[in-house]
């Protein structure tokens, strides 16, 4: 290797493990020297990995997948040795939209089934209206947060290419947009969803963790035969990372992971709303109600930054599901390969024996079993599948 | 669009200047249909309604991800359309990367019709690149003649030297330290004030 490593991130509150590896030192305590590079699309993030711009990324898990299956652009094999975060995101609507739901609904305004049935209403009365459709916004055609709005709100028959519309906004733009009447609602990763409530001009609805237990969110990503070629250097960049997690999920050390995420060549915002996603205590509404779940931000506890293929396969079929690619078992097995458990073992020493995959645990749907996912899609009534 | 008529072109770039330089160049190399976007807001209604053949797109522009939706199937795309660079391109795509540019192509148009207008773009982008170092270069520098021209009013205050034997002072200092003259004016324009 010559130089220093070369990393690209987007400044989310999931890169946290990544930043504090690198500003704290772990990284360094593991003989590398990182650059961090700070970018602004995920696009660039992915091309300038793909062409080696980037040695790694902090990268959206599903861009790590398509990258490998070549949707969507050039096809180049990654492998994720370490997961950066799971859930974290939320979604958030305008105060109208909130309204709205809130009139319509019948049952637990936390249960993800009784805000997508609202929606199901707001949206059919909205037609009957002759009013434009509502519009969400999300970051990316192949990201979580598109695959989680789908997710909800199909759950409740609102088809989401058809009754509503799905643009993609940078995180960057999402208040603003949310503001401006652009956007009824976004999901999106933190701290994008407290600024709209701190602004006033929106509410969180969901934590994803009341959607999907447990899904994988940004993964640190390589080029596989960058994998192959540097095995030492992704084992000691696996152990700074873990090494990060653990940091940032000590409770004592919370607020001076926050202050170091907050500096202005990383998220370049508030502390206090940096740890206000570290810890899942949010503010979800202008008026300052508080809600809490210890599910919100999973940034290395309960084995969140071992890499699970089970996720992988998840997340390969919502593409399925969305029409992005069709079913192949060649494919999936691909698309499970990105994630690698066996890297992250082999840098911490573990055997990886015993090791059960814990369960994404939808609010909808069958148990996901990735042996059969055409089994799986099909119990789902709302599907852009290729047939 | 016919074999021989000019492809339709979409620039989106925040920057003026940047997206005139490129604009200029395309007009010169027989370009003439090209339509500068400047407003990200609605930015995929804006192409839709231009209707292009071929977009261009800075890397700084985080909306370079809303233009990604466009190859997802959508009922608001009437063609399909699709990255420029296909796997074989991989020196074109790292030169434009490295310029700072992207181009996405309307499925269909020949790949000899797209290489000159992307080696344009990367010259141009390579150029508007120089022209902005040359620019904060000049900028530094009058930065610097201005500190400078401060410390060596508090250096002729303090020590009573002429101005010569002050530029004199700042310039061995700066030798003997290894630092540049900007930096020891500074350091004494920042001294100077703590001790006020």
């Amino acid at each position: 290797m010559t130089g220093p490593l070369r990393i690209g991130f987007i400044p989310l509150v999931d890169a946290a493990a990544l930043i504090v590896a690198v500003d704290k030192g772990f990284a360094a305590a593991e003989g590398l020297e990182v650059e961090l590079v700070r970018e602004v699309s995920w696009s660039n993030v992915r091309d300038k990995l793909n062409i080696g711009l980037f040695d790694a990324a902090h990268l959206l898990a599903p861009v790590a997948i398509a990258s490998s299956l070549g949707l969507g652009h050039v096809k180049v094999p990654i492998a994720a040795p370490f997961n950066l975060g799971i859930n974290g995101n939320a979604i958030t609507v305008s105060p109208a939209l909130h309204a709205a739901l809130m009139e319509e609904i019948d049952g637990d305004r936390f249960d993800p089934l009784a805000t997508a049935r609202a929606l199901a209403k707001v949206v059919a009365s909205r037609r009957k209206l002759g009013a434009e459709p509502l519009t969400f916004g999300m970051t990316f055609p192949f990201s979580t947060h598109n695959y989680q709005l789908r997710f909800w709100m199909a759950a409740a028959g609102v088809d989401p290419d058809e009754d509503v519309r799905l643009v993609v906004l940078p995180p960057p733009y999402m208040v603003d947009s949310l503001r401006s009447g652009h956007v009824d609602a976004f999901c999106v990763g933190a701290p994008w969803n407290s600024i709209a409530v701190d602004l006033g001009v929106g509410h969180i609805l969901h934590f994803v963790s009341d959607i999907l237990a447990r899904a994988a969110e940004k993964v640190l990503a390589v080029r596989q035969v960058w994998a192959d070629k540097n095995p030492d250097v992704v084992a000691a960049l696996v152990r700074a990372a873990v090494r990060a997690a653990e940091f940032i999920e000590s409770p004592e050390n919370l607020s001076e992971a926050a202050q170091i995420l907050a500096q202005p060549e990383r998220l370049g915002v508030d502390a206090e709303v940096i740890q206000r996603s570290l810890t899942g205590r949010l503010k979800i509404s202008p008026e300052g109600t508080v809600r809490e779940s210890g599910r919100y931000l999973l940034v290395g506890r309960e084995g969140a930054g071992r890499p699970d293929p089970v996720q992988a396969a998840w997340l390969y079929a919502q593409m399925v599901r969305w029409g992005q690619t069709a079913l192949s078992t060649e494919a999936l097995k691909t698309a499970m390969a990105v994630f690698r458990p066996d890297l992250y073992d082999a840098a911490l020493g573990h055997s990886g024996e015993g090791q059960a995959s814990a369960p994404v645990g939808a609010f909808a749907g069958p148990a996901f079993d990735p042996e059969d996912i055409a089994g799986y899609l099909t119990s789902f009534a709302v599907s852009r599948r290729a047939p | 669009m016919s074999a021989d008529q000019s492809p339709k072109i979409v620039i989106v770039d925040e920057s003026p200047v940047r997206a005139a330089i490129l604009e200029e160049g395309l007009r010169e190399a027989g370009f003439t249909e090209v339509v500068h976007i400047r407003e990200m807001q609605s930015l995929l209604a804006r192409i839709y309604a231009v209707d292009p053949d071929i977009i261009l797109i800075d890397l700084e522009n985080p909306s370079r991800d809303v233009l990604e939706a466009m190859f997802q199937v959508s009922r608001a795309v009437k063609r399909p359309i699709a990255m420029f660079v296909d796997q074989s391109d991989s020196a074109s795509i790292q030169a434009s990367v490295e310029a700072g540019v992207s181009a996405y192509i309307v499925d269909g148009l020949k790949k000899e019709r797209i290489k000159p207008i992307l080696d344009l773009c990367v010259s141009r982008f390579n150029a508007f690149a120089k022209l902005q170092e040359e620019l904060e270069r000049t900028k530094s520098q009058l930065e610097d003649r201005k500190i400078i021209e401060k410390a060596k009013g508090i250096l002729m205050k303090i020590k009573g030297l002429t101005e010569d034997e002050a530029y004199v002072l700042l310039r061995s200092t700066a030798m003997r330290e290894k630092k540049k003259i900007g930096e020891i004016a500074q350091s004494i324009i920042t001294a100077s004030e703590m001790l006020k």
